[in-house]
Formats: C-alpha cells, structure tokens, sequence
C-alpha cells in the first residue's frame, strides 16, 4: 500500500481524521459520558490534524498509487477545513444541548464530512472528487435534519438531498463523459492531454456537467434553490458548517481537477460559464438578501453573493485568482462562522430570535456580543481593514490583471447593495430600543469560538501577508 | 535621512488611547471625557513638535516610515507629510480635542463609546492624511466611515438613521468604484515597473503615462469618490441630512475635516496622477464648483433651520476649494488650501455656535429665535464674528482663502475665461446676504419668544472650545503667511507636475490591461 515510510506520514491527518471517526463510534457505544467527551475529543482531533498538515505543508507529493496529492495547497485546504471544523464543534457544544439533540453522531458526522471534504481537496483522480463529494454530501443531509424533531429541519434535509443527489447526477454524468473522451480518470492525465481534448466537444461538454455539479455545491445561482430553505431549516452550527468549509471543499475540488483551466491559455474556455456565474450570484444574492426579514435567510442570500465573488477569482483563471479564491474562502470561513456562532447564541426555543428585527437593541444590553456581530457585518461588507475587504481587494486584482476589469466593478456594484442590509443589523442593535428582550443564551465555548474567529477576521485583514505568502508559495 | 517614528506616534496615540479606553468603566462618565481630551490633546502636541521639525522650504515628503507590510503585493506602511497634509493634520488634531470639550454635556449617552468613537475617527482622518501607499490610504479612508457612521447613528437627532445609512452608502459606492480604479493603476504600473507596488510615489511616475483615453475613466473613478466627499455638486445631497442629524461634535469634525478629505484627495491623488486627465477636465469641475458655489448660497437662503443653513454653505464653500483647485496655479491652489483650513475653522465654529444655543432652547428653527443679543450677548458677538469670518470679511480668514482663488481663477490659462471669477464672487456676497438675515433674525429685534429669556451665556467650556478658533480666524485673517509658507513649495509642486510638459511624453508604450 505504502512505498514508504514517507507516504504514511504524508497522509496523517487523513489517519487522524479516520482513526478520530472509529474511536468517537467507540466512544459513542461504550461511554456514558459521550455527549461532554465527543466535541471536545472532536476538537482535539481536528486540531492535531490540521496543525499536522500546517506543519507538513512543504511536503508535496502524490500518494496512495497517484490518486491523492498531499502538501502544498492541498494541505492548506486541510487545515482550513480541520480549523473550521474545530470551531463549528466549538459553536456547537452548548447549541446542540439547548435543542436537545446532543447525539453522538453529531460529531462524528462532522469528522466523516472533514474526511470527504479533505479527499475532495487532495484529489488527483475524478473518483477521489466523487468519493470525497459523497462522502461530505451524505454527511450534510443527515446533518441538516439532525434536529429530528423539528419538521423545519427535516424538510431541509430531504430537500437538500433531493437537489444534491440532483447535483450529483450532473456531476457523474460529466465525469463519464470526461473519462469517455480523456480515457483516463487521472487528472494529471487529463491536464497532460487538455490542449487536444480542448477541441473535442463530448469532453467540453463533461467539464461543464462537472462545472453545473460543483455550482450546486458552491450555491452560485441559478443552482442555489436549496440554499436559503437549508440554512434557515439546519441546525444554525451546521448552516455555519455548510456556508464555510462545504463551500470551501467544493471550490478546492473545482481548482484541484480543473488547474489546466487556470494555466492561462485555457482561461477563456469557460470564462463565459464562470463570469456570468459570478455576475448573476453577486446581484442575486446581494438584492435578494435585502428582501429577508429571517437572519438565516439573509445569510444565505449573501452566502450566494459571496460564492459570485470567490467565483470572480475562478473566472480570473490565473494564479493570482486561486490564491484569491483560497484567501477569500479562508476569510469568509472565519467570518461566517463568527456570524453563525453569533446566531445560535441569540437563537431561543422554537426558532424565536431568528427573525431580524429580534436584534433590535442588543447593542445596549449585550454590548460585547453586538461589537462582535457588528465587525463581522463590517467584514462581510468588505470594508477594511477586515479580513473580507482583503479578500475582495485579492480577487478583484487578479480580474483586473486577466483584463476583467468589467466583473470587478460588477462586483463592487454588488458591494454597494450588500452593504445595505449588513448595516441594518447594525442599525438595530444601535440606533433602535428593542421592544422584546432577547436574552442571549450564556454559552462559553460558544463565545470562546466566536472570539477567536473575529480575532482571526481582525488578524487576516491587518496582515493578510502571512497567509498570502503561504498561499502563494504552494500554488 | 534617519528614520524619525513621529507620524507613528501620531497615529498610535489615538489608536492605544482608544484600545485604553475600552477598559475604563464606562459609568465613570467624568474620567472618560477627561481621558479622550488627555488623549487629544497630546496628538495635538505631537503634531505641534511635527509642525516646529518641519521644513517650508521642500516640497517633499518629510518624516517618511516604510515598512513592508503585505510582502506578497508589496504594500507597506508608508507614512509622510507635505506642506498640504501638515496644514490638514494640525486642523484634524486641533479640532478634535475642542469637539470633545464642546460635547461635554450635550452628549448625555453612551458617553464612552462616544469618546471611543471620536478617537478612532480621528485616526482614520490622520491616517488618510499621511498615508503614501494607495493600499494604506484605501484602508483608512474606508474604516473612517465606520465611526462616523455610529456617530451619526447613535448620537445623532431624529432622522439619523436615514441620515447614517445614505452617507455609508453614498460614500462606499464612490470609493469603491475608486478602488477598482487604484487596482487598475496598480496592475497597469505593475506591468511598466515589473512588480506590483501601491508606493504612491512609485505610482506618480507611472500615472502620467497611462493612455490618455483610459485615464479620462481613471481621472473620472477617483474624482466621483472624492466629489462625493466634497461635495461638489449634484453629488451633495447626503451633506445636509448627516449634518443636520449627526451631534455637534459629528458636524464640526464632518464639516472640519471630512469635506476636506476630498478636497485633498483632488490635491494628492488626482492632479499628479492623471495630469492629462486633469487638464481635460478641469472645466467640467470648475463649471461645477461654481453651480455648486451659488446653489448652495441659494438654497442656503431660504433655510428655516439654522443648522441647515450651515450645511448647504459648507457646499457654497467648498465650490470655491474646487475652483481653485482646478484654476491650477500657484494663488489659486495656495487659496484652495488655505481655504480649506478657513472652512474647517469658520464652519467648525458655526456649527458650534448652533449647536451650544441648540442645548439652551431644543430648537434650531430661526423663527424660533429673535431679539437674543441682550440675553446671551457673548454668544452674540461670537456669532457675528464667526459669520464675518465665512461671509470673508477682510481681516478674518475667509477673505485670505476666497480672494487668492478669485485671482486665481480670474488669471487661470486652464480654465482660460474670467466667467468663472465673475459668478463665483457672486458666491461671496449670497453669503453675506444669508448670514447677516440669520444673523440678523437670530440675535436683533424683539424677544417674541419668551421661553428665550432664561437662557444662559456662554459658559467658560464653551469659550474656551471657540477662543482658540477665533485667534485663529484673526492670525490667517491678518498674518496668512505662517500657513501659506508651509505649503507653498508643496502647491507649487503639484502644479508643475500638472501642467509641465514632461508629463505629457509617453515614458514608451506598455501593454496596458484590458
């Protein structure tokens, strides 16, 4: 199996991760504690791993007969994923016990999805991507009903895995198609022979089934139905977890199989595809949320503005663009989550405090959690020095210097109006009394996650370069 | 030249004052006010000590830090002042300890936030003042919305909220069309240099050779961002809801130093950037300014509300800023900056004046008022003269600033016709006409309304908030030339880098992208 030693080590935080699954089962059966041990152990687990591969960054390499790759960017991917993944855990400790459903398996199908999440990222055959995609998607619906006893919950499950499974089908149906005109489901195999495949349409026309089933998985419109009625039925903690790193592992797997596309001279062939894309996920995204009057349906809506943006940097198709990508997911990830975090704190029984209006005043009676919330808002508004105007800043160079200028000011077009309902948060927590009183559930690890993901969004935006240099050097 | 930290220490006393200020107890209201002027009142002293080390006769840059900051697109923290920035940040650091003092005991919540606010607001406005690097530059003036956006929001009067969001929205959507306009420039320079870089020094090399039809949109980009600020007509209509509904203290540091963060980035940016750009439109702006020179004196006319009179002046005001800005050369530029200062300084303490009597009698309608120089005769008097100093009596300040630009303008060879002067001075007496009848409704004739009677003089804060101002308003009144002199090399500068031919040869054809 192995080649040597060398290779096992490259793939330890996938052994973590897996050895992490098998144990929580354990864990789950044999303890009577399991419920206080499982996200704790989960944490631990997702931060060995992603630490492990922060650490192993620089050993690139192919493992596991050519069908994953392991250091560089891939491991980048993994540790963004393990570090969003420890923090959903860490949102999710108090929230999954104030609704009663601090199963077991909660935690240990977060670890499954990381795992699946993880393969798609390492990627270097078209079945790792699939393999991967199932993995994380069979994990997310049952996650999203997992509060089995809210009918809400349950029909965003069954709804997210009828237009998944949907998805899928698109996606297979592309990779047959690639694999029928490439004759190889390795993709460096693919990549080798793209200057001739390009010319053959059967293929082309695979890519883009591939590309239609990753724009589900990106929620970029017109394929983002499931996405408001998902995150507002899901559990919040799990919303946060979809909108982030599920976001985030779908656009890892589009760079991982697609790189011939982002060599430069390909760029064009699906520039039409991606831009308009990004164009119509921006606006769409950013006028719609205007609309909303429930937090978690506004967060979806700007969680379709936010994959038009990241998809800018696709379109870009060079190296600056996925390196904008990644900051930009990476940023996004932090500021979701604080966002989500915040969220199923104010969240009470039976969906109350969801709504918007329920935010109205918390500026004077929870003053430090309205900070919070407020640089959060500011952030995914893109204003600096915040890790999301970073982020933009990144992506809008790198479509500038593809001579997209066009998309970047579409872009900004789409800044403007999504900085409207961003501030009417603020507006309400500040600049109006609330007539209900919305009492925030008292939830430290719940604070403890949301303060180190806003430091994290203070941090990537006053000195995005570290992360940057990372990025860059391992593209 | 060694390195000297003095900017950093201007910037950082703010910043850690405000980071200090989070762990003050926020019910001890008298240590928090104390504290946010202790904490003002030593950025002022440091930019004194700028003020006494810096040298009139370079129109460089001095006091200039570099560190790298994001290696990866080379932005760095890159820090400097010139003879037009040094004037700007003494004004930012002289206001901002007399608005805290004016806002004593008119700011009656939240008084900690609001202190914590002003602080940070005043390390945005210091920031885009000194800042060399396009990146740095973008950040601060962008994160100064933030806290004018509370200010207005919290503290602000009954229309706030509307006001609060249209001067967010109208703002952002301005700069960032600018933003993709700095992206642009930094990829095209980036393609003559062979790296990225946002040193705005690096940029003025490059700027200038931009083809001349692109850098019309470039010229056009940064130009909406920084009219909007001005604000030059027809992009003026946020100004009169922020100022009517932000506090006091919000209106003078909006009317003192944010409308001039505009006017300076016209100076800085604009003129050296796109020289080509400048010319081409210089008449467009100056035909704007002038409209925005009398209609805002028009509309201030017929004003009901006193504060809302103040605003649409400011808008008068700063046409004459823009028109000489554009007539380029040396009296005009040298009056635009000097007027800039005079605006800070004469509309500052308008609004002041408003806002102290506004604490007295909950109104600001000048029906409202009538017959009050017997009853508060200090305020009276300070009320005259502050008006005498905008309407640009000679010996006062606003005469310095006006006179030079109407030279200016009258002998400019850009904008090359003596129209411009003509309508504009029609600007300086529409000002006499709307103060005087304010003035004249507001303090003379007969008490007709009696809740009047009991108010109260000036108290020794508020005096003390509008002395400084009015020595001031007499010493560039009498003596302009303390002012002049700092930033006559750095005006003289930027014209030639306008207008000298040099600008105009391409420095050879780069591909530009797309």
């Amino acid at each position: 199996m192995f080649n040597n030693i060398q290779e096992f080590y490259n793939i330890i935080p996938l052994v973590i991760i897996g050895s992490g699954i098998v144990l929580s089962v354990f864990i789950e059966i044999y303890s009577q504690k399991s419920e206080s041990i499982l996200p704790w152990f989960s944490i631990l687990i997702f931060l060995s791993a992603g630490f492990y591969s922060l650490l192993t960054v620089s050993q690139q390499s192919i493992v596991l007969q050519d069908m994953l790759a392991t250091g560089g960017r891939t491991n980048i991917f993994f540790f963004l994923f393990n570090i969003g993944a420890a923090l959903v855990c860490l949102l999710s400790v108090d929230y999954v016990k104030k609704y009663g459903m601090n199963y077991g398996e909660y935690y240990i199908l977060i670890q499954s999805s990381v795992l699946g999440m993880m393969f798609m990222a390492g990627a270097k055959s078209l079945f790792m991507i699939f393999l991967g995609l199932e993995i994380m998607s069979v994990c997310f619906y049952v996650l999203a009903g997992v509060n089995r006893k809210k009918e809400k919950a349950i029909e965003a499950s069954l709804k997210y895995f009828l237009l998944g499974a949907f998805a899928t089908g698109f996606l297979v149906y592309g990779i047959a198609l690639i694999y029928g005109s490439a004759h190889s489901t390795s993709i460096d195999v693919i990549t080798a022979g793209f200057p001739v495949l390009s010319t053959n349409i059967v293929f082309l026309v695979g890519i883009l089934l591939f590309l239609i089933g990753f724009s589900f998985k990106i929620a970029a419109f017109p394929f983002h139905m499931w996405v408001p009625d998902v995150y507002q039925g899901a559990p919040t903690t799990v919303s946060g977890l979809f909108s982030t790193i599920g976001k985030a592992a779908a656009f890892s797997a589009i760079i991982a199989t697609l790189t011939a596309l982002f060599s430069g001279e390909n760029q064009s062939l699906f520039l039409p595809y991606l831009s308009v894309l990004a164009v119509f996920s921006m606006l769409f995204g950013s006028i719609v949320a205007i609309a909303q009057s429930d937090i978690k349906r506004m967060l979806a809506y700007s969680s379709i503005a936010h994959a038009g943006y990241i998809l800018i940097g696709l379109a870009a198709g060079t190296s600056t663009g996925i390196a904008g990508v990644i900051f930009y997911l990476t940023a996004y990830t932090f500021m979701n989550l604080a966002a989500f975090g915040i969220i199923s704190i104010v969240e009470g029984e039976n969906d109350a405090n969801l709504s918007i209006d329920s935010y109205a005043g918390l500026g004077s009676r929870k003053p430090f959690l309205a900070a919070l919330l407020s640089i959060v808002m500011f952030a995914l508004a893109g204003i600096p020095p915040l890790a999301g105007f970073f982020g933009k800043y990144y992506v809008f160079i790198a479509a500038i210097k593809s001579g997209l200028t066009w998309l970047a000011i579409v872009g900004i077009i789409s800044s403007v109006i999504s900085v409207y309902f961003y501030l009417r948060i603020v507006v309400l927590m500040y600049f109006k009394e609330g007539e209900q009183e919305t009492i925030p559930a008292k939830s430290f690890s719940g604070m403890l996650g949301i303060i180190i993901s806003v430091l994290l969004v203070i941090l990537l935006g006053i000195f995005p370069g570290t992360l940057l240099d990372l990025i860059t050097s391992y593209l | 030249m060694e390195q000297s930290y003095l900017l950093t220490y201007l910037l950082a006393i703010p910043l850690i004052g405000s980071l200090l200020l989070i762990f003050i107890n926020k019910e001890k209201e008298q240590l928090v006010k104390y504290f946010g002027l202790a904490v003002s009142l030593i950025a002022f002293v440091i930019s004194l000590i700028i003020y006494f080390g810096f040298d009139n006769q370079s129109g460089d840059f001095q006091f200039v830090e570099k560190f790298n900051w994001v290696r990866g697109l080379n932005i760095s923290y890159h820090v400097g002042v010139d003879g037009l920035s040094m004037l700007l940040i003494l004004l930012t650091t002289f206001l901002t300890p007399l608005t805290l003092l004016s806002s004593w005991n008119g700011i009656k919540k939240r008084v900690k936030e609001f202190t914590f606010f002003m602080l940070i607001l005043e390390l945005g406005m210091l920031g885009v003042f000194v800042s060399l690097d396009m990146f740095l530059f973008y950040v601060f003036w962008e994160a100064m919305l933030i806290p004018m956006y509370f200010i207005i929001g919290i503290w602000g009067y009954d229309r706030r909220i509307y006001a609060s969001i249209k001067f967010f929205i109208y703002t952002m959507a301005g700069s960032l069309l600018m933003l993709v306009a700095i992206i642009w420039l930094v990829v095209y320079s980036a393609n003559i240099l062979g790296g990225f870089t946002t040193n705005l020094l690096d940029l003025y090399k490059t700027g200038p050779t931009i083809d001349k039809s692109i850098q019309g949109f470039l010229f056009l980009a940064f130009a909406l961002s920084f009219a909007i600020k001005v604000p030059i007509f027809p992009f003026h209509t946020w100004l009169p809801d922020a100022h009517v509904e932000a506090p006091t203290a919000g209106s003078v540091i909006l009317a003192g130093v944010l409308l001039k963060m505009g006017t300076y980035g016209f100076l800085r940016f604009n003129l050296p950037l796109f020289p080509q750009a400048s010319l081409d439109y210089a008449v467009l702006i100056s035909v704007l300014a002038v409209i925005g020179i009398i209609y805002g004196a028009l509309v201030a006319m017929v004003q009901t509300d006193m504060k809302k009179l103040v605003a649409y002046s400011s808008v008068s005001h700063l046409g004459f800023v823009i028109l000489g800005i554009f007539a380029l050369n040396q009296e005009s530029v040298q009056g635009a900056v000097i007027q800039m200062i005079n605006h800070g300084l004469s509309t500052g303490a308008l609004f002041l004046l408003v806002g102290m009597i506004y604490e007295r009698t909950h109104t600001r309608k000048i029906s409202d008022y009538g017959g009050i120089a017997k009853i508060v005769p200090f305020f009276s008097f300070a009320l005259l003269f502050t008006s005498l100093s905008s309407i640009g009596l000679p010996g006062l300040n606003g005469f310095i600033g006006e006179f030079l630009i109407l030279i200016g303008a009258f002998k400019s060879t850009v904008l090359n016709s003596w129209w411009f002067t003509v309508f504009a001075a029609t600007g300086v007496i529409f000002a006499a006409v709307y103060l005087l009848w304010m003035y004249k409704k507001v303090v003379f004739g007969e008490v007709t309304n009696h809740n009047l009677d009991s108010i109260t003089d000036l108290n020794l804060r508020e005096k003390l908030v509008l002395i400084p101002i009015f020595v001031f308003i007499v010493w560039i009144g009498i003596y302009p030339s303390t002012f002049l002199n700092v930033s006559s090399k750095t005006s003289e500068k930027i014209i030639k880098l306008v207008t000298s031919p040099q600008n105009q040869i391409e420095l050879g054809k780069v591909d530009a992208p797309k």
